[in-house]
């Protein structure tokens, strides 16, 4: 258990800055092990930025950074990510 | 649209801002907020171990007990956050990395330092010698604690501290750069703090 | 059913602060006045950006604790002493002043009335102002979902909304208060923190399937998820709102 951990629902203001859609509703599978689930779901950790982990295996599916009027998204760890329209 | 003032908002954990002390942009804590990318990880002593690997003509390895019995020093530095906080006089206890490097035979230009996690970041070899960084165990007189980094992390005070990797394991020598963590996800591939490197391009 | 709502991108717009109310010795609730609210579902949090003259700025996330009401939300905030924000916002605010905030947020911890039950909802300090949102939304719906309402509070003083939730109780809310650092003389309810036992008690059971919302500091949401879990409830069915170590 780790003191400092929060929902992925804690990044839906940050996701919701620049994604039109509800984004924590948002299904996301893991790269590493394939695990699905929602983003609101997800293991959210800040550091620099924000990081969002698979709760299965601690893999880092998005990396959120903002600063200087951008924002910069890493979603290399996951594999897909699935909207409802 | 600029932000909208709250009226009376100043934040009280603040400190005074002795003039040349504080890089363009930051802001003075008394706090030591805790920042983490990840969980913290919890490696057993009898387990951790810090290398130094890659472009060496030898890689080098100790156990903990080898790389506490290595001559360590105290050290005090002001501390600059990316995400604007500066904290003054923070006080280590660690071994200088010239120490870890000595005599080592390298045409590596860059250095990337690993950590437990898989958190990693870049540096030129030249930014942690000559009494630039440490690998440090004691914070403020005491065991340096999991939170902030604990048994062990870099110290590398000239640069913005997300340059020092906590939970750090080794130093990755290359002759080649390898942009880490943040790097590669907009954090400046440099980061000094008195120019203000934050981001891509700054 | 949460489906995805498409809402146009978020920004931070201005709020105005309305009324503050003591609810407990460290806890007040501000309601503000935000022009072109869309609206929000119950369960869902926003984020609040104070800037100071220097331009320093601090975010946090807040819960809302308001049923759907117009330009008019609430927040309910426990002032940490030694924090950076609570401080002002429960101590310094006054009526007419304004900050800044980004919401509604979140459409993975929200229920609506169409959702049904039956529903299992525990709260751990101030974890309790999402799920008073739904209980609001519940009442003011005339719905009659079989819902099951935890607190867990230090002690009867701190409890959150105490008064109002003596008045909802009925009509298939049932409300259930543990007090974990003192109880008043002749306290007949529960004394300790939320465990396996004191959950199977509550109820409902995971043969009836509730949906279940857990709320509060970090430590509190993983003891009753991983408690929940270990009485049958599936964990999908477990929805988690963790607000970091302290609560705050």
């Amino acid at each position: 258990m780790d003191e400092l951990m929060l929902d992925g629902n804690a990044a839906g203001g940050v996701l919701g800055e620049v994604f039109a859609v509800e984004m924590t509703t948002a299904t996301m599978m893991c790269g590493g092990c394939g695990a699905a689930g929602p983003v609101g779901a997800l293991h959210l950790f800040r550091g620099a930025g924000i990081v969002l982990r698979c709760p299965q295996c601690d893999n880092a599916l998005v990396k959120i950074t903002e600063g200087g009027g951008r924002m910069w998204f890493d979603f290399g760890g996951m594999q897909t990510l699935e909207i409802a329209m | 649209m600029p932000p909208i003032i709250s009226r009376g908002f100043g934040g009280r954990r603040r400190g005074d801002a002795p003039p040349g002390r504080v890089p363009p942009g930051q802001y003075v804590t008394r706090d030591y907020p805790v920042l983490s990318a990840g969980p913290t990880p919890h490696t057993p002593l009898d387990r951790w171990d810090f290398s130094i690997t890659g472009e060496v003509a030898e890689p080098r390895r100790w156990t903990w007990e080898e790389f506490r019995e290595l001559p360590a020093e105290d050290v005090t530095v002001d501390i600059h956050c990316v995400t604007k906080w500066t904290k003054l006089d923070t006080m280590w206890r660690g071994v200088s990395v010239d120490t870890l490097l000595a005599g080592i035979g390298t045409t590596a230009g860059y250095v990337i330092q690993f950590s437990d996690g898989g958190y990693t970041t870049n540096l030129p070899l030249a930014d942690v010698r000559d009494g630039k960084a440490w690998v440090v165990f004691d914070y403020d007189g005491g065991p340096l604690p999991p939170q902030h980094g604990g048994p062990a992390r870099m110290l590398v005070p000239h640069l913005y501290f997300w340059k020092s990797a906590k939970w750090v394991r080794g130093l990755r020598l290359r002759t080649v750069d390898e942009p880490g963590f943040w790097e590669v996800n907009g954090y400046h591939n440099y980061g000094d703090p008195w120019r203000e490197q934050r981001y891509w391009g700054d | 059913m949460e489906g995805t709502t498409v809402l146009g991108r978020l920004t931070w717009q201005a709020a105005t602060v309305a009324r503050l109310a003591t609810e407990t010795p460290r806890v007040t609730t501000i309601a503000f006045e935000v022009p072109g609210w869309p609206g929000h579902q119950a369960g869902q949090h926003l984020d609040v950006r104070l800037t100071a003259e220097d331009g320093y700025q601090a975010e946090r996330s807040y819960s809302i604790a308001s049923a759907p009401d117009g330009t008019r939300i609430e927040l309910t905030v426990v002032r940490i002493d030694d924090g950076e924000v609570s401080p002002y916002l429960t101590g310094d605010l006054r009526p007419g002043d304004q900050i800044e905030l980004r919401g509604p947020v979140g459409g993975y911890f929200v229920w609506e009335p169409d959702d049904g039950g039956p529903l299992l909802l525990v709260g751990g300090g101030s974890g309790v102002a999402p799920l008073m949102a739904m209980v609001r939304l519940r009442a003011a719906a005339d719905s009659a979902v079989d819902t099951r309402l935890l607190v867990s509070s230090r002690s009867w003083e701190e409890i959150i909304y105490r008064d109002e939730l003596e008045r909802l109780a009925g009509d298939g809310l049932t409300v259930v208060h543990t007090l974990t650092a003192s109880a008043p003389p002749g306290w007949a309810g529960y004394a300790r923190r939320v465990d396996a036992e004191m959950l199977a008690q509550v109820g409902p059971g995971p043969a009836e399937r509730p949906r279940v919302y857990v709320c509060g500091p970090t430590p509190f949401v993983e003891a009753v998820a991983e408690a929940l879990v270990g009485l049958g409830h599936q964990p999908q069915a477990i929805k988690t709102e963790r607000f970091g170590p302290t609560g705050s």
